[in-house]
């Protein structure tokens, strides 16, 4: 009977397959995060000053910070419509390891809703005057930041999933969790203004998103199994 | 508050039966949904499992399927742990639960796709000759929001028709069904048994299948 069963990589990619056709059919879970992030980042501006010398000092703060806001709004379409239509119930029956499912999962979420933030901040960042010798710092730290945040918000939302009415949970469990991000994140851009190498941060954060991708999908797959408990 | 009344399963080969529930035990706040629950599933039998509103059929077929710990007893597969040979239970099983597993985004084809493959390799004439099947000839390309309840229902018991699986485990599935489904997914149900496969059912329906043996609870 078990002949025909699929590998673990075919299983991998199917539901990679399937949340990036269920988020290009609902075409606001992309464009919601995304229109945030550059509304927050623009408000900026208009509020504190305009003049380029202030916006240049907050400049990787204020990327940094709505780029956690923005993840914040996103974060929940992860399980949430799995979990109440049962396709969450087929895939913890699944026969293949829940990790890589879930790695699927979290993949899937952060090419929709991370990798557009990513692309698009360079442009924000010449709006609030950050030098051009730190585009490719803030770039690359978002790059290293964001899938962390799509993985550490991950198990939030797989421990909130089942509860009725989640309000500020998923916030009040997630940013903190993430303040190591930021900090790093905004270092890194930071020293490069300094005319200062900001490979050192770079590379932590290399490091916390190594450790993301071998133990986040475990943490989300057990508090799945909890949540549907 | 109850105690089932156990099948007989003398007529049975140990090594055909499928799955042993011993001494099973349930509670939720305080109040026992089932106690002393014992029962055998062999190979080619189709299990209904009765009772009234809140004797805790849904949450018995969970805790069959692993996905409700919280049980005392024991329950084996093929006499043996579940933990112990859990790739081969889980790609033996298949459950469809009181929310259908079906995404109102995508379309009954793509939904069968991801469903399928999480378990086996299917091909897109196995997906469309299982869909022609149970009726939905001519919605395949249409999202699942568009479609009824019953219909919805009809894109998961499609899963029925292109899974190998051997042990099958439904809850309430026949609520949204009109009388050809009723008839259609008896007909599945059957040909199941008759293939050596076993299925849990829970239904208020009185099932017309020669290889039916009911379970009451409370």
């Amino acid at each position: 009977m078990t002949e025909k069963q699929t590998t673990t990589s075919a299983a991998f990619f199917a539901t990679l397959k399937r949340d990036l056709l269920i988020a290009f059919k609902k075409k606001n879970d992309i464009v919601n995060p995304f229109m945030f992030f550059i509304i927050v980042v623009s408000l900026f501006p208009i509020g504190i000053s305009p003049e380029s010398d202030r916006l240049t000092e907050i400049a990787a703060g204020v990327i940094w910070i709505s780029v956690l806001l923005a993840s914040m709004l996103s974060m929940d379409n992860l399980y949430r419509s799995d979990f109440e239509d049962g396709s969450l119930e087929q895939l913890l029956l699944s026969p293949h390891p829940l990790f890589f499912l879930v790695l699927a999962k979290n993949i899937s979420h952060w090419l929709v809703s991370g990798l557009p933030v990513v692309l698009v901040s360079p442009l924000l960042a010449y709006m609030l005057a950050l030098p051009e010798e730190a585009y490719g710092t803030l770039v690359l730290s978002l790059l290293l930041g964001t899938p962390i945040m799509s993985l550490v918000g991950s198990i939030a939302v797989a421990l909130t999933v089942g509860l009725g009415s989640r309000g500020l949970i998923l916030a009040v469990i997630t940013l903190p969790m993430s303040v190591p991000v930021l900090i790093f994140g905004t270092l890194a851009v930071q020293s490069t203004l300094n005319s200062q190498s900001p490979l050192g941060y770079l590379s932590l954060m290399l490091v916390m998103l190594s450790v993301s991708v071998s133990l986040a999908p475990l943490a989300s797959a057990a508090a799945l199994r909890i949540s549907v408990n | 508050m109850s105690s089932a009344a156990p099948t007989t399963s003398s007529n049975f080969d140990t090594d055909k039966i499928m799955l042993t529930a011993r001494e099973l035990f349930c509670a939720r706040d305080d109040r026992v949904l089932f106690k002393n629950l014992n029962f055998d599933l062999p190979e080619g039998q189709v299990l209904q499992v009765q009772g009234s509103n809140g004797s805790g059929k849904t949450t018995l077929m969970r805790i069959l399927c692993g996905l409700n710990d919280s049980y005392e007893g024991s329950i084996k597969w093929y006499g043996q742990e579940i933990e112990d040979q859990a790739a081969s239970f889980f790609s033996s099983l298949l459950y469809i639960g009181h929310r259908v597993g079906v995404s109102k985004v995508l379309t009954p084809v793509e939904n069968l796709r991801w469903s399928c493959s999480l378990k086996q390799a299917v091909s897109d004439e196995q997906i469309m000759a299982a869909l022609k099947e149970v009726g939905l000839r001519g919605f395949e390309e249409s999202p699942c929001y568009t479609l009824s309840a019953g219909q919805q229902q009809r894109v998961s018991l499609a899963r029925l028709i292109i899974s190998p699986a051997s042990l099958w485990v439904l809850d309430e599935p026949f609520t949204t069904l009109d009388t050809k489904g009723v008839a259609l997914l008896e007909n599945i149900l059957q040909r199941q048994a008759h293939e050596g496969g076993s299925v849990m059912v829970t239904t208020h329906h009185s099932l017309s299948i020669p290889e039916l043996t009911v379970l009451s609870l409370g």
